[in-house]
């Protein structure tokens, strides 16, 4: 299988692995966005809770998770890889450089947005996810059957105006590594076609701005509202 | 005109190198680029001093053996190459940087002037047609439309001059190699080789140490052919078709 490694670590085969679990991560956002909704629901957190429980409990969305895991260890490994054998490929800088005029910023600095999303992921992480797997979560009863009540951890979260202002400047800096990300794995797979490229422009523009901008709304709503 | 001129001076490879300003006065708007720094030349040797050495050729823009990074841009502010920019892009006063393309890949060798040997490398790793395709074909004769011709005749602009590796931030080569590997992918003559065609000028291209492409699109942006990044996309497309499909293990 020495192709199979040969191929993984040349330039195309890294840009490769970049483009898939990108995409893979751009699909768990969406089904992220999708149910995280549920916080706008207006009962208590009811349908949220129940819906945490079958996405800790559900062993293909299980499976999935582990994907999820890899992607993101996967995409932060081979950028570190790939940041580095670009930083080697021109040790002399330039002493002016006008990048703005032949390309877009967040195409030149997706790794700063990626480590801001990373440092903005770990915070995240630590204090929903690790919470809802090994915390002390209080219990909540629907219908005679236990609940974890994340629902509450989420609202007391978000009565800090600090975390709720990193949620929603974190989803600025992710719609911008988006803005890139979307399209560009595409090109990096090689579909690039006048058929079809346009609308995976436009379609990464429109997500780029829609998903932050509903993660974002989602600490603002529980912070503004009564709960 | 009168201008100062930032250059970058280096006397070998092994030499560190650094800035020195010249002035240069009565410069005529309507001089290309290169003849101003001919002037310049002309200046420096009579006073005795070693002239700046740059790249250049056919000075018709159409060899790409001219590069000089100006003002921040690979061959300076307008998309073509450095033989036919002209002093009327710039004004009256104006302090121009001018310095070598900077690649690990582009060793400078004196001064302005880089090595830019590797692009040969990449191209005598696959970008050949070794069969015999005999001599040249009646019109219409060769079963190609005039679509893909023309995408091939695209793709076989690029004169290599080096100016996409100077514009990427990642110092990449991939808009030269894709533009080589797919104006043979996309011809009749080019089908016999096509794997290892792919195969091997990637894996030349990684060699030779430029840096993976980001898909920031500076490439296309400044390259005075307007080779497009399509054939970054198509070179992908063959080269992991190539792998999985190529006898090469």
């Amino acid at each position: 299988m020495t192709w199979v490694t040969k191929t993984l670590n040349s330039t195309l085969g890294r840009k490769l692995i970049m483009a898939l679990t990108g995409l893979f991560l751009i699909l768990f956002l969406t089904g992220h966005v999708s149910g995280n909704m549920l916080l706008f629901k207006g009962d208590g957190g009811q349908a949220f809770n129940i819906y945490a429980k079958f996405m800790t409990t559900n062993p293909a969305v299980k499976l999935l998770s582990y994907l999820t895991y890899i992607s993101v260890l996967g995409h932060i490994i081979y950028s570190i890889a790939l940041s580095q054998h670009n930083k080697s490929a021109r040790p002399v800088p330039y002493s002016t450089s006008k990048g703005s005029s032949n390309s877009a910023w967040s195409s030149r600095n997706m790794g700063v947005l990626g480590t801001i999303i990373l440092i903005f992921l770990v915070v995240h992480l630590q204090g929903f996810w690790a919470q809802m797997h090994w915390g002390e979560v209080p219990m909540i009863t629907y219908e005679g059957e236990e609940y974890k009540n994340l629902f509450l951890i989420v609202s007391e979260a978000f009565k800090q105006e600090w975390l709720v202002a990193l949620y929603v400047l974190s989803m600025i800096f992710l719609g911008f590594h988006l803005s890139h990300g979307f399209a560009s794995a595409f090109q990096t797979l090689g579909l690039n076609h006048k058929k079809y490229s346009p609308a995976i422009k436009l379609v990464g523009m429109l997500y780029c701005i829609l998903v932050p901008a509903l993660f974002a709304s989602m600490p603002l709503y529980i912070h503004f509202s009564s709960y | 005109m009168k201008l100062t001129l930032k250059i970058w001076r280096q006397k070998n490879t092994s030499d560190k190198g650094g800035f020195v300003t010249y002035v240069a006065d009565h410069v005529s708007k309507d001089m290309s680029f290169l003849e101003m720094l001919d002037v310049l030349n002309d200046q420096l040797t009579e006073r005795g001093e070693d002239p700046v050495h740059f790249d250049h050729d056919c000075r018709e823009g159409i060899c790409g053996m001219c590069s000089l990074y100006i003002n921040g841009k690979p061959h300076g502010p307008l998309q073509t190459t450095t033989c036919q920019l002209h002093m009327r892009s710039f004004s009256d006063g104006e302090t121009i940087t001018i310095e070598p393309w900077r690649a690990k890949a582009f060793p400078v060798l004196k001064d302005l002037v880089v090595n830019r040997s590797a692009f040969d490398r990449i191209i005598q790793a696959g970008g050949y047609v070794s069969i015999n395709t005999g001599g040249v074909p009646d019109a219409n004769e060769i079963p190609i439309s005039k679509t893909i011709a023309d995408l091939a005749m695209d793709a076989a602009q690029c004169i290599g001059c080096g100016a996409c590796v100077a514009a990427c931030k990642n110092a990449s080569a991939m808009l030269f190699t894709s533009a080589k590997i797919s104006q043979l992918a996309l011809l009749p003559q080019g089908q016999v080789e096509r794997k290892s065609r792919a195969e091997n000028m990637v894996a030349q291209m990684d060699e030779e140490g430029f840096g993976a492409c980001t898909n920031t699109g500076a490439c296309e942006a400044e390259c005075p052919k307007g080779i497009s990044i399509t054939n970054i996309a198509r070179m992908n497309r063959e080269y992991f078709s190539a792998v999985v499909s190529s006898d090469n293990m």
